[in-house]
């Protein structure tokens, strides 16, 4: 695991086991989503939409 | 030439069968990476594929044919890729058809009162008058619901006409056309939980009670998990219920009243972090083997 600089934050994770769409927590409680690999780009997750759900 | 009309072959048959099963999701969150583990546990190939980045060209088969496991928190763009998928000739785990029923209150309760389902009881107005009628009939408190949505999202436990009024009319004019279908079901007292039975294919796996002081007792609004034993009525209606939408990959919510269980809905895309070590079921691993298993499908 190692703990990466965000503008964001920071995050903990493991750079190597990341997924597109993944969503980590910033040590400031700021909820993150992947929306790129290479280089690792993070964005604010989106807020729960109208159709989300099980 | 192709005359119009004409039967042409069934789309996808000249595409490869893969091994892999293609879990397609658009946020990873913990069900996705224990779906993933339980895949590489139990040495199942899979493929994870992220749906905002898939292009999907409809005029082609494209190189393969797989089972897909559809894992979209967005239910639009499930159901949109699991139409597209089967039109290609994949198999998907839950079928489009499963997607779009499970998917709609309305439609899970149009299927649920077709096959003889208990449920509480249900319907539906087009207009805010008419709604206010429907519930007079019903008798106050009620509960209306968005036709879309889970975690108890904008469901509401109406008391008496004043609140129905004042809420019909925020959806009459705030929402949007889908929210002028106003459904209303009675509401039912229960034991201060509700139980959630997953289903796996044909087999009920496991249930979890779902407790709480408030009303809403889903998990996600707080609700406390613990285990529910399997008992013949419960597997029955859970059956009943699963086999109504077509069954598939299911989590049926159900609440105990005086009439013995009613299902309140079926969830297509169910999540179960809190219900494995609740249950001491291995939900993903049942459901990892599953998917593999409709590879024969395919052939």
């Amino acid at each position: 695991m190692e703990t990466i600089e965000t503008e964001h934050g920071r995050v903990r994770l493991n750079p190597h086991d990341v997924m597109l769409g993944e969503l980590f927590v910033t040590d400031e409680g700021v909820e993150l989503e992947v929306v790129g690999l290479d280089p690792l780009r993070f964005e604010p997750a989106p807020q729960e939409e109208e159709d989300w759900g099980e | 030439m192709t005359l119009a009309g004409t039967a042409r072959p069934r789309r996808g048959r000249s595409a490869c069968v893969t091994d892999e099963v293609v879990m397609v999701y658009d946020r990873l969150r913990t069900e996705e990476r224990m779906l993933l583990a339980a895949f590489a546990r139990e040495g199942l190939p899979v493929r994870a594929e992220y749906a905002p980045d898939l292009t999907l060209d409809l005029s082609e088969d494209g190189p393969e044919r797989a089972v897909v496991l559809g894992r979209c928190v967005s239910q639009t763009r499930g159901l949109a890729l699991a139409r597209v998928f089967e039109a290609r000739g994949w198999v998907a785990v839950n079928r489009a058809a499963v997607i779009a029923t499970c998917g709609d209150k309305l439609a899970t309760s149009a299927a649920l009162g077709a096959a003889g389902v208990p449920t509480p009881r249900t319907g539906v107005a087009l207009t805010a008058e008419a709604a206010l009628r429907l519930c007079e009939r019903f008798g106050y408190p009620v509960v209306l619901k968005p036709l879309v949505g889970s975690w108890g999202r904008l469901v509401a436990k109406v008391e008496n006409p004043s609140q129905a009024e004042a809420l019909l009319e925020h959806k009459e004019v705030l929402g949007g056309p889908a929210h002028k279908v106003h459904y209303v079901q009675e509401y039912v007292e229960k034991p201060g939980r509700d139980i959630r039975a997953f289903v796996v294919g044909g087999e009920v796996v496991a249930a979890i009670y779902r407790s709480s002081r408030h009303w809403i007792t889903n998990t996600a609004r707080g609700g406390a998990a613990s285990r529910c034993p399997l008992y013949d009525d419960l597997v029955e209606t859970t059956l009943a219920a699963a086999a109504a939408v077509g069954g598939g990959v299911l989590a049926v919510d159900l609440v105990e009243s005086e009439r013995g269980l009613l299902v309140i809905e079926v969830n297509h895309t169910m999540e179960f972090r809190n219900s494995v070590d609740t249950t001491g079921v291995d939900i993903p691993g049942l459901v990892a083997r599953h998917a593999a298993g409709q590879r024969e499908l395919l052939a």
